[in-house]
């Protein structure tokens, strides 16, 4: 079976202009529901006590609502979580109460209505250890693009380090835009799955880029236009294939993960399909305005083809 | 040239048998069993121990299935979980307070795959069930507490050397002592640089009065908070004993924070309560003098006569407190629960070690008749336990302090008697508790997305790559085998984020055998032969597949270094996972499409779809 057998060449370059706007308006709409709905930051960042209650039969939410009430914790939110039997119960970051024993307090006054009540998993993170865990996700956003634009630097040349770094950017930025729009809670488990976004989606650059070099030694009478529209094409199948089953294994996550992997998918699938459409027509074009030409990449005095050596 | 030399076939071979002996443990699944180790570190360990662990047992008429000495300790093996709770009941009541007993779970794999330190792979909080704790110290308080305490050593150095002072007096971090005349000031300055180098000394006047100011160093802060910081972590150490948790975790993290991890702990409100608890005991006189009526209650409205404390005993009589410390908790070896002999009340026994027996034997004697109070004293808050009347010398250090409300009061105040206290009171900043249930599901949902997804991936490897396919499928399997046997071998923590990073591995380790299945088929559609459009698609697509790998490579490694909790388990298995798909995806798969295409002297077509 071969589904992606295409014989000509598609003028992806031609199309430049058209999708790199179209990247730059899902963009300039992510970085605005950021600057106005912001992330909805759980309780990792912000500090705060997450408690999650299992009731053997369907919670009643309303008496929980007041139960918590009844020992002045107003401003906590109550909610179902997964099943009608999960309970959801958020406690923002109290000053001067030993927030610790907070959960306590709740689970006492729940056990009180019904006894039953069984409790599945507490997170409590003080403020500062909240403040302390954003900066370090921050750092590792910022060293990640650092390592990664070095050593593309490196291997290839400057100009395919910043339109790579530019086009995965712009897919951590659509991410965290979607999260910020439908008011996904944003934690820890969702940071690790944005920056291995940033990871994997950089390999799709590093695919399509090491096309390029290669077709610039092959293609010698080819213009850059034509050298990268053959790149992108000649890789389109591998790239629909490697991500068609990077995405099963994150659907499989996604349906049998349970509500604590539930976003980190859900981050996974944004990042997939938006780091596809970057990678292949943001990265590229980006790399043909920077002006890469031939010589940028095969230096006169470097060795044969390997190629050739070879078979 | 499709061929490997057979060195090459014996370590995929090699590793192949390796992975499979160090991933099996994972598949046995675990018993219910109880842990005896030692409280003390004095204790020993042997094989009387054991002894007297499989006769208790035999004597409390229940069947274990195992046991078995280790560096640990004991480790008895339970059909199920009732009996494990009943032969915990039996132990702890049959070995006494000198060994810690604690539900676990041990792997019920074979002997000898233990024997060659395969292990199943460690399961984090969130797999198992338990609850960590990030715990900051009050640092500050420390401090004040070493001030606090230079306070008494000045006053008893002055009255050593017969030097006149005003008074000594704690200001913040700093110990003012304050003279009349200049000289004695001079003297004073001698004595106490002599007596403690820790301190800097500064001079200063306050009109009338001569003022010697002493401040600790910045060494000797440094000193004063490693040493508080050991000192917790010891503390907690005892209190985690208490608890009887099997392989807690307490640990520095940074400057001024310790990690408690104690995995299977159901009661956490308990845990916290023990943990939290900075209770120690203080023995001080009562002051005898000013305990009139008037006195009383002046002292209520906030006229408190000098070097005295204004307490409320439990039954509402105002008592006047010397702040003068006798003895503290320090010098208390050992303390129980028990019964009042007369008046059937809630006591708690304590046993002074020599020090504190002497100190204790001596202030008996010289006060009798009067009135000393004990305190209890928590989170800065005293309390007045009890202020009873010495009736005679109180010798060999053995004490019975009654006024306790309840049993269960009495047995919380010698626990943490017998705990020790700690240096400077602990805040809890982060706690992350997961229930067992919960641990459970979680290995559930994380082992059914990997192997839903890695059947779904497997079927559409294989039929759009056919022979190539199946064997990139092949090569992934062996990945996973590798990955967990890696992860089992090191004994990494395995969190819900690192099995999602297992998933994640596997759905992004696919990439590099389809790189090569799709540069192979290109190589044949460019007219190449078979065997040469094997060896190119392998060829080419090596750079790509390094390129892409090392960048991945890269993120993982910030996210390990930077990460924390969740974070960090995904990063460990998500760069595992690649180096390990490197190994696999290349070198297995190369190896297997070898086998199979490598030997013929012909071939008509690449089944390759």
């Amino acid at each position: 079976m071969e589904l992606f057998r295409i014989k000509k060449d598609i003028p992806f370059m031609s199309y430049g202009r058209l999708t790199t706007t179209i990247s730059l308006v899902t963009f300039l709409f992510a970085i605005f529901f950021l600057a106005t709905k912001g992330l909805a930051l759980g309780v990792d960042f912000t500090g705060g006590t997450v408690m999650e209650v299992n009731y053997p039969q369907t919670a009643d939410i309303g008496k929980i609502r007041s139960a918590v009430d009844s020992i002045g914790l107003s401003d906590a939110t109550v909610q179902n979580f997964g099943t009608s039997r999960d309970v959801l119960i958020r406690l923002p970051v109290k000053k001067g109460v030993t927030s610790a024993k907070l959960s306590e307090d709740v689970l006492g006054a729940l056990k009180k209505d019904d006894a039953s009540v069984e409790i599945r998993r507490v997170e409590f993170v003080g403020p500062q250890v909240g403040q302390e865990l954003y900066e370090n996700g921050a750092l590792a956003l910022l060293l990640v693009s650092i390592g990664i634009m070095a050593y593309l630097a490196l291997r290839f040349e400057w100009r395919f380090a910043v339109s790579a770094i530019i086009a995965n950017m712009h897919d951590v930025v659509i991410i965290l835009g979607f999260f910020a729009f439908f008011q996904w809670e944003f934690n820890l488990t969702v940071l690790a799955a944005v920056l291995a976004v940033l990871g994997y989606s950089v390999n799709e650059s590093v695919v399509v880029f090491d096309r390029v070099r290669e077709n610039f030694r092959k293609m010698r009478k080819a213009s850059v236009h034509e050298v990268i529209d053959n790149a992108i094409t000649r890789t389109m199948s591998r790239t629909i294939i490697t991500h068609a089953m990077t995405q099963t294994m994150v659907l499989s996550m996604l349906f049998f993960g349970g509500e604590v992997l539930h976003n980190f998918a859900l981050a996974l699938t944004i990042g997939i399909l938006f780091g596809i459409y970057s990678s292949v027509l943001v990265a590229s074009p980006i790399v043909m305005w920077l002006g890469i030409s031939r010589e940028d990449l095969i230096k006169p005095e470097k060795k044969e083809d390997p190629a050739e050596v070879l078979s | 040239m499709n061929r490997y030399p057979l060195w090459k076939y014996l370590l995929i071979l090699t590793v192949l048998i390796l992975g499979a002996v160090y991933a099996t443990p994972n598949f046995f699944g675990e018993s219910p069993a109880v842990q005896v180790s030692l409280a003390k570190s004095n204790g020993k360990l042997d094989t009387g121990l054991l002894a007297q662990v499989e006769s208790s047992l035999k004597d409390g008429g229940i069947v274990y299935q195992a046991a078995k000495l280790d560096a640990s300790g004991v480790k008895v093996r339970f059909a199920d979980t009732d009996t494990q709770i009943k032969a915990k009941d039996v132990l702890t009541g049959k070995l006494g307070r000198d060994y810690v007993v604690a539900l676990n779970l041990v792997s019920r794999s074979p002997e000898w795959l233990r024997s060659v330190g395969a292990l199943p792979m460690y399961l984090g909080l969130d797999l198992r069930g338990g609850v960590h704790f990030l715990l900051q110290v009050d640092m500050k308080a420390a401090i004040d507490k070493a001030a606090e305490r230079y306070v008494g050593d000045l006053r008893t150095l002055m009255r050593e050397k017969r030097i006149a002072y005003l008074g000594v007096v704690r200001d913040g971090q700093s110990v003012q002592v304050k003279f009349k005349a200049a000289d004695e000031l001079a003297k004073a300055q001698a004595e106490i640089q002599k007596n403690f180098p820790d301190l800097t000394l500064k001079e200063s006047d306050n009109g009338g009065e001569k003022l010697l100011t002493a401040t600790l160093g910045l060494q000797a802060q440094k000193r004063i908070q490693e040493f508080a910081l050991k000192q917790n972590i010891q503390t907690l150490h005892n209190r985690v004993n208490e608890l009887g948790v099997a392989e807690p975790i307490i640990q520095q993290q940074g400057v001024d924070r310790v990690v408690v991890q104690l995995p299977g702990v159901q009661d956490t409100a308990k845990a916290k309560e023990i943990l939290g608890r900075t209770a120690t005991l203080e023995i001080r006189m009562v002051d005898e003098e000013k305990a009139d009526a008037a006195t009383l209650q002046n002292a209520a409205k906030g006229q408190v006569p000098f070097g005295d404390e204004l307490y409320t005993e439990r039954n509402g009589i105002p008592v006047l407190v010397k702040k003068n410390v006798v003895l503290t908790g320090d010098y208390i070896t050992d303390a129980g629960p028990g019964l009042d002999q007369q008046s059937g009340g809630s006591v708690v026994h304590v046993n002074f070690d020599g020090r504190g027996a002497r100190i204790f034997k001596q202030v008996t004697r010289e006060n009798v008749g009067k009135r000393m109070a004990i305190l209890l004293v928590e989170k800065g808050q005293a309390e007045v336990i009890t202020a009873p009347v010495i009736r005679e010398e109180i010798g060999g250090g053995r004490v019975q302090i009654s006024g306790m409300a309840n049993v269960q009061e009495a047995t919380d105040v010698a626990l943490l008697l017998r705990a020790g206290a700690l240096a400077a009171p602990m805040d809890i900043i982060e706690e992350r508790t997961v229930g067992p249930s919960m641990g459970e599901e979680n290995i559930r949902r994380g082992v059914h997305s990997t192997l839903w997804g890695f059947a779904a991936i497997a079927v559409m490897m294989a039929l759009y790559y056919l022979v190539f396919g199946t064997i990139s499928v092949l090569a992934l399997g062996f990945n996973l085998l590798l990955l967990v046997a890696v992860l089992s071998l090191l004994q990494a923590t395995l969190t819900l984020p690192g099995l999602a990073a297992i998933a994640l591995a596997l759905g992004m380790a696919i990439d590099a055998n389809v790189l090569i299945n799709e540069r192979i088929r290109e190589e044949v559609r460019n007219g190449s032969t078979p065997q040469a459009s094997i060896t190119a698609g392998y060829e080419r697509a090596f750079g790509t597949i390094l390129d892409s790998n090392v960048t991945t490579l890269i993120a993982g490694l910030a996210l390990f270094m930077f990460g924390t909790g969740p974070v960090k388990g995904f990063a460990v298995v998500h760069v595992l996972g690649i180096l390990t798909s490197m190994f696999s995806a290349i070198l297995v798969s190369r190896a297997l499409v070898n086998l199979f295409y490598g030997y013929r002297r012909k071939i008509d077509k690449l089944v390759i779809g």
